[in-house]
């Protein structure tokens, strides 16, 4: 047994490599070289369509909610958890601030158009989405950490809940009368050319990634993600972290129903199906390990883009957009795939 | 051996159903000295060290830390009480870094307000974490690679020396050299004498009698949950071991 090459006495310098820089930033560094890629090949193929500012604020703004609810999601599968519910938290969220809008705005007989409702409103009614995202994501921290169900089930469950309340408070039919200025300032508006929508999701990012890889409870929810059982001998709170970081994913999907609201000028209870899926692959394009214990938002910003890029550019060039859930799809596969030949070949070094 | 004992267990009982696992057992490590706990299968070795590390209750006996009766409820109160355990199989977080490992639940804050706000002071961490791996003579290939990327030997190194930045007063280790290789036994065992130089007391559970014999300051073998031999390595042979391990009685008190 030749041990000496499997236990080397080299001592590096304390410096960071180039390469660690990059790998640790991009996550899953290949993920990036390839968003960059799509992005050339569009705007070369269509340079005046694809790279117009007007086509990549939309670009922009159709990334920005699904971004928000994958920030939630990426702290969720660092602790090698998963929420299916992300989606319908959303749309329970957005209902219940829709409501509550519309009945303080005074003007509850209507079911259409928009209010005039004050920012004050708008701001209970934020605090309302907001709690209530917070609240589902308390149940399911609950579930999974104190009841130790498998958060798949819990979140499975809590998915079909939380959407079947917002369809029986409303009866299944979407609230449509929305405060104006919601609408015009957040949904429609922007602040220097840059859309409001976005700028919410930029400053959520970046607060999503210092508190992720610069804080106490970043660094704890790598560690329960990576070794549960040696975290709790370790003397950390493994439950109580659990159970906060399944209540940031909920309110952070609170926040994106209010964005929703904003964007659409109506909740979209039948919308969401589909965003558990959507922020999971994110998540996972962007490096973040199934298996918990690794991950960025700077990943998660990039694999969120990966979908909508090619969606955008599928359209522009006439491919029929049906071919991008075939690609999503293949691109998935891929990825999870190399971060287990990673894992792999790790182990075995 | 003289003086009080560091940690001592007198007359450990501790049933599980109708089977005795510990049957007044006794116990003691001095300060500064590397402790061999030795016996068969079934002897009740790692029943006693869960007991003195606080993982477990006796449901008899009395345990003496520096001469005062101490209640050792919980590994946390051990901790406290400057001992900590090292587990065969390893509690480090693989995908973390040696220095957040050292520091896993036990994050170093930042000073002034960013601390407040909860922002971890990695660069103290990790320069901490150097000196500590250096002074303790563990080589490692980069302080900021994931732990899963070491060699078993460095993983073990890395879960020793979080021990013993923690614990100033004793060391509990189940089988550390298990699954290592021969070099990587030996940076192991210097290792742990390091950390005996350091003034920290371990307890080293071993099947290896001549690895007992090569580290160890002195031994005590527990046979069918009762202690029935002290020795002291220096003069003793792999078959008196042996031979304490497998026919010792309680009947035979050492003279100390």
């Amino acid at each position: 047994m030749s041990m000496t090459t499997s236990d080397p006495d080299t001592d590096h310098s304390d410096r960071h490599t180039l390469g660690e820089i990059l790998g640790r930033a991009l996550g899953g560094g290949w993920i990036f070289i390839l968003l960059i890629v799509l992005i050339a090949i569009f705007a070369a193929m269509r340079p005046t369509q694809f790279a117009s500012s007007y086509n990549l604020s939309t670009l922009a703004i159709n990334a920005a909610i699904l971004l928000v609810l994958a920030i939630g999601q990426t702290f969720v599968i660092i602790t090698a958890g998963i929420d299916l519910a992300v989606g319908s938290v959303l749309v329970f969220s957005s209902v219940a601030a829709a409501s509550t809008m519309l009945a303080l705005s005074g003007s509850a007989g209507s079911s259409y158009g928009t209010t005039d409702a004050s920012w004050g409103v708008i701001a209970i009614g934020t605090l309302v989405g907001v709690g209530t995202g917070a609240a589902w994501g308390l149940l399911n921290g609950l579930l999974v950490a104190f009841a130790r169900i498998p958060a798949l089930i819990v979140t499975l469950g809590t998915f079909g809940m939380s959407l079947g309340f917002a369809q029986i408070v409303t009866g299944g039919q979407d609230v449509r009368a929305v405060p104006e200025r919601l609408v015009d300032v957040i949904g429609s508006g922007s602040v220097a050319g840059v859309p409001s929508l976005v700028l919410i999701a930029v400053a959520v990012a970046i607060v999503a990634g210092i508190a992720l890889h610069l804080t106490r409870f970043g660094m704890r929810t790598f560690a329960i993600g990576s070794n549960a059982e040696g975290a709790r001998r370790a003397g950390i709170a493994v439950r109580k972290q659990t159970l906060k970081v399944y209540m940031l994913a909920g309110a952070l999907s609170g926040l994106a129903g209010i964005m929703s609201i904003a964007r659409f000028a109506t909740t979209t209870i039948g919308g969401h199906a589909g965003d558990n899926l959507a922020t999971i692959s994110a998540v996972v394009l962007g490096g973040t390990s199934l298996f918990g214990g690794v991950g960025t938002i700077v990943g998660t910003v990039i694999g969120v883009f990966i979908p909508v890029v090619l969606l955008n550019g599928f359209v522009i060039l006439g491919i029929p957009p049906f071919w991008q859930t075939v690609t999503m799809g293949a691109v998935l596969i891929l990825a999870v795939w190399i971060d287990q030949l990673k894992r792999r070949a790790r182990e075995r070094g | 051996m003289s003086g009080t004992p560091l940690l001592e267990a007198r007359g450990i009982v501790r049933r599980f159903g109708h089977v005795q696992a510990l049957g007044g057992a006794d116990f003691s490590v001095y300060p500064g000295e590397i402790c061999a706990l030795i016996g068969d299968n079934g002897a009740g070795k790692s029943t006693l060290v869960r007991i003195l590390s606080g993982a477990d209750r006796p449901d008899a006996g009395e345990i003496l830390l520096e001469g005062k009766p101490v209640d050792l409820a919980s590994p946390g109160t051990a901790q406290q009480m400057g001992i900590a355990t090292v587990y065969q199989d390893l509690a480090l977080a693989p995908d973390l870094s040696p220095a957040d490992n050292l520091y896993l639940g036990r994050e170093l804050l930042r000073p002034g307000f960013l601390g407040s706000l909860g922002f971890v002071d990695r660069r103290r961490m990790r320069r901490n974490a150097t000196e500590q791996f250096s002074r303790l003579g563990v080589k490692l290939r980069s302080p900021r690679v994931a732990v899963a990327t070491l060699s078993g030997g460095q993983r073990q190194s890395v879960a020793i020396t979080r021990a013993a930045m923690w614990a100033d007063k004793l060391i509990f280790m189940d089988e550390p050299t298990a699954a290592l290789g021969v070099i990587q036994t030996e940076r192991v065992l210097n290792l742990i004498k390091q950390v005996r130089d350091q003034g920290i007391a371990v307890v080293l559970i071993s099947h290896n009698m001549p690895q007992v014999l090569e580290v160890a300051d002195r031994v005590e073998v527990l046979r069918l949950g009762q202690r029935v031999a002290q020795l002291p390595t220096l003069g003793s042979s792999v078959e008196q071991l042996v031979a304490a391990m497998t026919s010792g009685t309680l009947a035979k008190e050492p003279a100390s």
